[in-house]
Formats: C-alpha cells, structure tokens, sequence
C-alpha cells in the first residue's frame, strides 16, 4: 500500500531494547500464583459454561437455537450491535477528529463526556436515558420499551470505543505528508480517502470489535429502558439471565457459548488488526 | 500533540464548524443532557429525596458493601497487574501470547456470561467446586466473595493494559544497571520499577475502581435472589427503581455518577503527564 511507505517517515516512538529474560525461581512463583487466580476467575468458570452447555450434545444448540425467542433475541441483539458499529465507525471516527485537529473552548470537557459511559454503572446508564428519552422526559418522546429504547443504550454505551482507539493514531500522524498531498494539487476529498483514512483504518476496525463485542453483551443498561418484551425488545443477555432463573442452565449456557465465540472473534480480529497497526507504525 | 497546522482544518472553516457542531450536539444530546437530567431529577425537592435516601438503612447498607467491595477487587487486581504485567514484559515463557490475548478475554464478555460462568463453577449445591467449598464451610456464590470475585473478572484488564505499555516503553537498562551494582529483586522493584510506572498503576486503579462501583450484571446473578445483605449500590437502584421509590434510585445513582465522573477527572488531570513520563524521571535523577 502506498500509505504505508508514506508513513513510515515520521519519527518511530522512542524504544529501547528490553530483552525478556527467562523465568527465575521468584517469577516462576509469582507466574504460578497469576495463573492459579486466572484459572480459579476466568478459565475454569468459562470452561464450565462451555461444559454445561455441551453436556447434552448438539441437541441442547441446536434447541437454544430454534426457540423462536431465542432466535428473536439473537437477532435483536445482533442487528442492534451492527448498527450501532456502524454508526461508531462514522462518529467515533468523526469526534476522534475533532478532538485532534480542532481547537476550541470546552474542548477538554468535552474529551472527558466520551468516557462517561465507559465509568458511568450501566444501570444508571438506563435510568439516565429514561430521564431524558422516557415519557416523564422534557423532550416529549416515549422510547421506553421500545427497540429505539435498545439501540440508545447500545449506542451510549459504545461510544468511547472507536473515539479511544482512533484519537491516539490521529495524534501521532503528522500533518505533513497531507500538506504535501495539498501542496501536489490533491483536494481535500483526495486527502481524506488516500491519505488519512488508510492510516485510521485499522484503528477504527479495532474500535470497531470492541464496539460491537459491548454492544452484543449489554446488559445493565437495559434492564429499566427497555422493558425487556419477549421477541420485541428482549436482547441475549437478558434471554440468557431470564433462562437461568428459570432454572434451564443448559440453554442459558448453550447461548452464552454462542456468545463467547463471538466475543473470542472480535478478540481474534482485534489482535490481528492491532499487530498491522504495530507493523505499520 | 497535534500540531496547529492542519492540513485539512485550516483550509475549510465550513467544514470545521460543521463537523464541531454536529459532534458537540451528538454528545450532548447522548451523554451530557442526560446525564444532567439526573442531578436535576434528584434535586427536584430541594435536598430532601438526598437526605431521606442517605437516612435509608438499605442504602448505607449498600453503599458500603459496594464501598468494600470495590476496594477488595481492586487491591486484588493491583496485585494480579502490576505481578502479570511484569511477567509479559520482562520475562519469556510458553504461552505468553495467549495468556496476553486471554487477559484481555473479559472486556468483552457479558457481565451475564460472567455470572453464569462463576456460579456453574462455585454453586454450593451443583457447582464444580462450589460443593467441596461449601463442605468446608465457604460459600462463594451468593455471598460477598462470588461478589468480589465477578467484580475482579470485569476489572481484570485494566490495571495490565495501562501498565504493560510503560513497562516496554520504559526498557530495562535502569533495572539491569541496579542489579548489577547488587540491588535485591525486591530493592529493584520498589526503587526503579515502580516508581517509572506508578501513574499508570493509579490510573488502572482508578479507571478499575470506577468499573467496580458500577458493575451489575455479573453481581446480580451471583448474588441471586438473597436480596438484602448482598443488595449492591447499583442493585438497589434496580429494585427501589422499579418498586417506584424513584427519588431514592435517583440519589443512589447521583452518588455513582459523581464518583465515576470524580474517576474520570482524577484520570484526566493524570493523563498529561503519562507520555512525558519517562523524560520525568530521567529530570529528577
């Protein structure tokens, strides 16, 4: 790609060689004790789930799977979560480019409103929303259990993502190479599409994974906007809580390892995005 | 920093104010209007909803679980960070990127999944190691360790992610030259490594404290249905929320919404000096 030779003359970061040394009986220890709290938190609790789920063979997928509201939620869930992506890709990329190229007053405060959703409890993000979107809202619009309900939260709690990822490889691109492409006759268009959307490509697709990997998963901030109506407003987490306090653990598990596949791809494509991004910068 | 010749902003003051425009009136109508209409929902009858919630049993109650919750999963996770940190840095074993990759794991699982997962395992009736636990007279799940615990599995991350950067950006010349010169492991650690990486430790830290306050959905399926003495901060606004006692979920959430955004200043105010930072130290030598 033309780009990549491009930017490759600007200052590589600062990097002096750390050579990994191999494991001394102290770190060995300490590797030890990581491990054994990551496995006893994250690895066995997971593979339990994968367990229970595949405990009565592919009949409990394959039922999980053609339960009509299962399969509504699925599809909820997953049509919100790519619209929502999609919608990121264009405003992330928009206000990461704000926040970069722009200056004006508020900017700073504005920097610190993208990371409310990231820090603010997603029940409370819920509520937040239904102050304003609900009926007692001032603005007279009633989203409340309805799908607009769904895709608000969603879109408010993915926001920061692709903002976050995009903003730090706008900053380090020096503006340079578009001065040069300006100063060759090039229009601010062609700039935009040979130039600088080349380099943020890759950071806007790992925003992007980690975007829709939330929006799948979201939870907390639906559980008071939406009402959580059954084939209509009903998303996966909340399919997978309800099936769990009915007391089928199998099905919730069968869905949750559906679910987990999903979000060890968006892991998959974001490391494989970051490692281009790496061998670029 | 950007410099202040842009190659494409400078030339359309159109553009410019658009785009300005447009981002300014997405995130307020997103984040900040609502967000305000909280404080303002709270503050409808003067501080009296404030006053009678915080007179609330239930709510001290909650408050303080989540309080000691929070400082729990975070002390643990300061420890799990900074030590696997070092370890994906400095050293070189099998495995080390999946155990990077893996790390990573919990941003994006759902907080129901994590619940689902660590009550399969930690169940006192059926769990995998749930029923020898309770044996010996420990619950996990459905008492505050399972809440501890779903809490560690969704900060996991942060404190590694903020730290491992710096770490390699850092390099080990200074630890080498110490250790040469006879300093222990440990006299290494606290004299040269942390203190190269200590803002982003605080800044893990805060940045896991603010996700602890606020974590939900894996708690309420660990603590299940015993409401009450494993009731959260956020728990309880579900429930007076939905019992209609709104003034009293309002001011719950008010205090979460000042401690995340207090979260986010202190990181903001933090953050100016994190890429500077190895000049710093090099400045007071």
């Amino acid at each position: 790609m033309s780009t990549a030779t491009l930017t490759t003359g600007r200052p590589a970061r600062k990097r002096r060689s750390a050579r990994p040394r191999a494991l001394n009986a102290s770190a060995s220890l300490g590797l030890g004790v990581g491990l054994l709290w990551f496995s006893l938190l994250v690895l066995i609790p997971l593979s339990a789930v994968v367990v229970e789920a595949s405990g009565g063979g592919w009949g409990t997928y394959t039922s999980a799977l053609t339960n009509s509201q299962t399969v509504n939620a699925l599809q909820l869930t997953v049509g919100v979560a790519v619209l929502t992506t999609l919608i990121n890709m264009v405003m992330g990329t928009v206000i990461a480019w704000v926040l970069v190229r722009d200056k004006f007053w508020g900017k700073r405060v504005l920097d610190l409103v993208i990371d409310i959703p990231f820090a603010m409890p997603t029940i409370v993000a819920g509520l937040v929303l239904l102050a304003l979107y609900g009926s007692q809202g001032p603005i007279g619009v009633e989203f409340e259990n309805t799908r607009k309900a769904v895709f608000l939260a969603i879109a408010f709690v993915t926001l920061p993502f692709i903002v976050r990822t995009v903003q730090p490889v706008l900053e380090e691109m020096e503006t340079d190479v578009e001065d040069a492409a300006a100063s060759l006759g090039a229009t601010r268009f062609t700039i935009l599409r040979r130039v600088v959307l080349p380099t943020l490509v890759p950071a806007i697709f790992a925003g992007a994974a980690l975007s829709f990997a939330r929006g799948i998963s979201e939870y907390g901030s639906l559980v008071l906007l939406s009402g959580n109506l059954p084939n209509r407003t009903e998303v996966t987490s909340y399919r997978m809580a309800s099936l769990l306090e009915g007391g089928n653990r199998p099905a919730a598990a069968a869905l949750a390892t559906i679910m987990l596949l999903v979000a060890l791809l968006a892991i998959i494509v974001l490391d494989v995005t970051q490692r281009r991004l790496a061998r670029r910068g | 920093m950007a410099s202040a010749s842009t190659a494409v902003g400078n030339r359309s003051p159109v553009t410019t104010w658009v785009l300005r425009i447009v981002v300014v009136a997405y995130l307020f109508l997103l984040i900040a209007w609502p967000t305000g209409l909280i404080a303002q929902n709270t503050f409808r009858d003067g501080l009296d909803g404030m006053r009678s919630a915080l007179g609330d049993p239930d709510v001290t109650h909650a408050l303080w679980l989540t309080l000691r919750v929070s400082v729990i999963a975070v002390a643990i996770n300061l420890v799990f960070g900074v030590g696997m940190s070092l370890l994906l840095v400095r050293y070189d074993f099998p495995g080390k990127r999946l155990l990077s990759a893996l790390i990573d794991l919990p941003l994006s699982v759902s907080p129901v999944v994590v619940g689902l997962a660590l009550v399969l395992v930690y169940n006192p009736r059926y769990g995998w190691l749930g029923e020898g636990l309770h044996d010996r007279g420990i619950d996990v799940v459905f008492a505050t360790p399972g809440i501890v615990m779903a809490t560690c599995f969704v900060v996991l991350p942060l404190i590694v992610r903020e730290v491992v950067p710096v770490l390699e950006e850092l390099g080990d010349e200074q630890e080498q030259a110490a250790r040469s010169l006879g300093a222990s492991g440990a006299q290494t650690f606290w004299r040269i490594t942390l203190p190269g990486i200590k803002w982003a430790i605080v800044y893990g830290v805060v940045l896991s404290l603010a996700r602890s306050l606020g974590e939900f959905g894996a708690v309420k399926i660990v603590a299940g249905r015993s409401i009450g003495n494993m009731e959260t901060a956020t728990l309880l606004v579900q429930r007076e929320y939905q019992n209609f006692h709104e003034d009293v979920a309002y001011s719950v959430s008010l205090l979460l919404v000042v401690a995340s955004v207090l979260c986010l200043v202190v990181v903001a105010l933090l953050r100016p000096t994190e890429g500077s930072q190895p000049e710093l130290i090099k400045e007071k030598k």
